[in-house]
């Protein structure tokens, strides 16, 4: 099989790396780069557990190969916060308790903060909408949406 | 279900040149497969119904992504262009704003910034969600083989579950649509299990247009307005339903009309039992959304 040189800058830091065909941007995440924050759920696009920013827009990593990152601009939700400084996406989920288990949260702030940067104040129903790939299976979505409320109350992503 | 995080192994090409696609694809034959968004591909291949040697990327070829309006030829979507993208295009939201909906109806965010119209239609998925606008807009797809480009109408191209008039060796690079008519509006109506983000138990599209201005045709004696419905998951194919809109350019528009189409509508389908849904509750629901398709849309072409 195959291998690729690609260059691609995972949370503001350039990686030179060399990836197999069928290595999957998670698998680049999780396995070389050591950011756990992307988890493997359902491995078929359905969980959003996997949700990463590619050039600004939310997609599912375990549906994206590493070689097709080339050249991209990727940010995962270690790179919400800076300087130990929550953003206020982060800090509406702990105030409202919007966590769980936690499984599925890093994906869930990366969808809700790309919302956020598109649509600044955003309706309970598009907060719905843009959260349809983001399963929660402890099923605690009224605290979800009511975090992304306030964070949207309080000024965006 | 077993997550499977890996793929099984294959080589990745990103191609360049139409030309070298038509050759790996000559080389290779059914070892061969081509990548888009991979929403589909990657699931199949996880799954084990697919094992390809080869996985041939296609959507950096020139004009792959690109979506064009021009006044006179119409909308050209690239292939590769993303689900996403189509629904936000200003020119699509103005001029084909049912298939901006048809697009934005798909799985969810995340997948439509992968998932590609392209992808959607050449799967030959009875569910396909972008099919029935497709149709509706009299959409032809572009394809291109050994023997260069070829053009099939939308209402020639979905022949059975995952078959379509794309053959062996060909890719599809885009998709055109007529410019639409002067007036007109539309509407698909999909029936998932949840609200967003499933496949579609049913899927129902409603296009209504008259050729001129309204108050030029309003007194016309016979029917200024023409309607065309299309189905989605409820066939071997997603279809016209041609005697539904038989029955709409015969009589005048009303509930009467409408509630008859919808009858000749839900005999148009053929849908099957799956975990989605029963065969019957399917047939009902095509003649539900019908009717409310064909309200909803006569009520915005009065306005």
């Amino acid at each position: 099989m195959a291998n690729h040189s690609i260059s691609v800058t995972v949370n503001g830091s350039n990686e030179y790396l060399t990836v197999p065909s069928n290595m999957t941007l998670l698998q680049l995440l999780r396995e070389r780069l050591a950011i756990t924050g992307p988890k493997n759920g359902c491995s078929a696009g359905e969980c959003g557990a996997c949700t990463v920013l590619m050039n600004g827009e939310p997609v599912n990593s375990c549906m994206v190969l590493a070689v097709e990152a080339d050249g991209a601009e990727v940010v995962t939700v270690e790179n919400l916060a800076h300087d130990g400084l929550l953003t206020s996406l982060q800090e509406a989920f702990l105030e409202h308790n919007a966590v769980q288990c936690g499984f599925c949260t890093p994906g869930v702030l990366m969808s809700a903060h790309a919302l956020l940067e598109r649509n600044p104040h955003p309706t309970k129903e598009e907060i719905q909408e843009a959260l349809v790939g983001n399963l929660c299976r402890c099923t605690g979505y009224l605290r979800i949406i009511q975090a992304v409320q306030t964070a949207a109350e309080e000024g965006g992503a | 279900m077993t997550a499977r995080p890996g793929l099984p192994s294959f080589d990745y090409v990103r191609a360049s040149a139409l030309d070298e696609v038509t050759r790996l694809l000559k080389e290779h034959g059914e070892a061969a497969r081509l990548l888009m968004g991979g929403t589909d591909l990657f699931v199949r291949m996880r799954d084990g119904f697919i094992s390809p040697k080869i996985v041939v990327d296609v959507k950096h070829l020139p004009g792959m992504r690109g979506i064009i309006y021009d006044e006179q030829a119409g909308l050209t979507i690239g292939a590769a262009a993303t689900m996403n993208q189509i629904a936000r295009h200003p020119d699509v939201q103005t001029h084909y704003p049912l298939l901006a909906e048809a697009a934005n109806s798909v799985a969810s965010y995340q997948l439509r910034n992968r998932a590609t119209l392209g992808g959607n239609l050449s799967n030959g998925s009875p569910a396909a969600d972008t099919a029935p606008a497709t149709l509706l807009l009299e959409g032809r797809i572009v394809l291109y083989g050994q023997n260069g480009e070829r053009e099939a109408p939308a209402n020639e191209f979905f022949l059975g579950p995952g078959k379509t008039a794309m053959q062996a060796g060909e890719l599809m690079t885009a998709v055109r649509f007529p410019v639409p008519p002067a007036h007109s509006a539309g509407q698909y109506l999909k029936l998932g299990r949840n609200k967003a983000g499933d496949l579609a138990i049913a899927g129902v599209a409603i296009f209504g247009f008259s050729d001129g201005p309204v108050e030029q045709v309003a007194n016309l004696p016979n029917l200024p307005y023409r309607f065309r419905i299309a189905l989605a998951s409820v066939a071997p194919v997603p279809l016209r339903a041609l005697e539904a809109e038989e029955v709409l350019a015969a009589s005048p528009p009303g509930e009467e009309t409408f509630a008859l189409a919808a009858e000749k509508a839900m005999q148009a389908a053929s849908p099957i039992d799956d975990v989605r849904s029963s065969a019957a509750y399917r047939r009902a629901m095509v003649r539900n959304l019908t009717l409310r398709g064909l309200r909803n849309v006569w009520e915005q072409l009065r306005k």
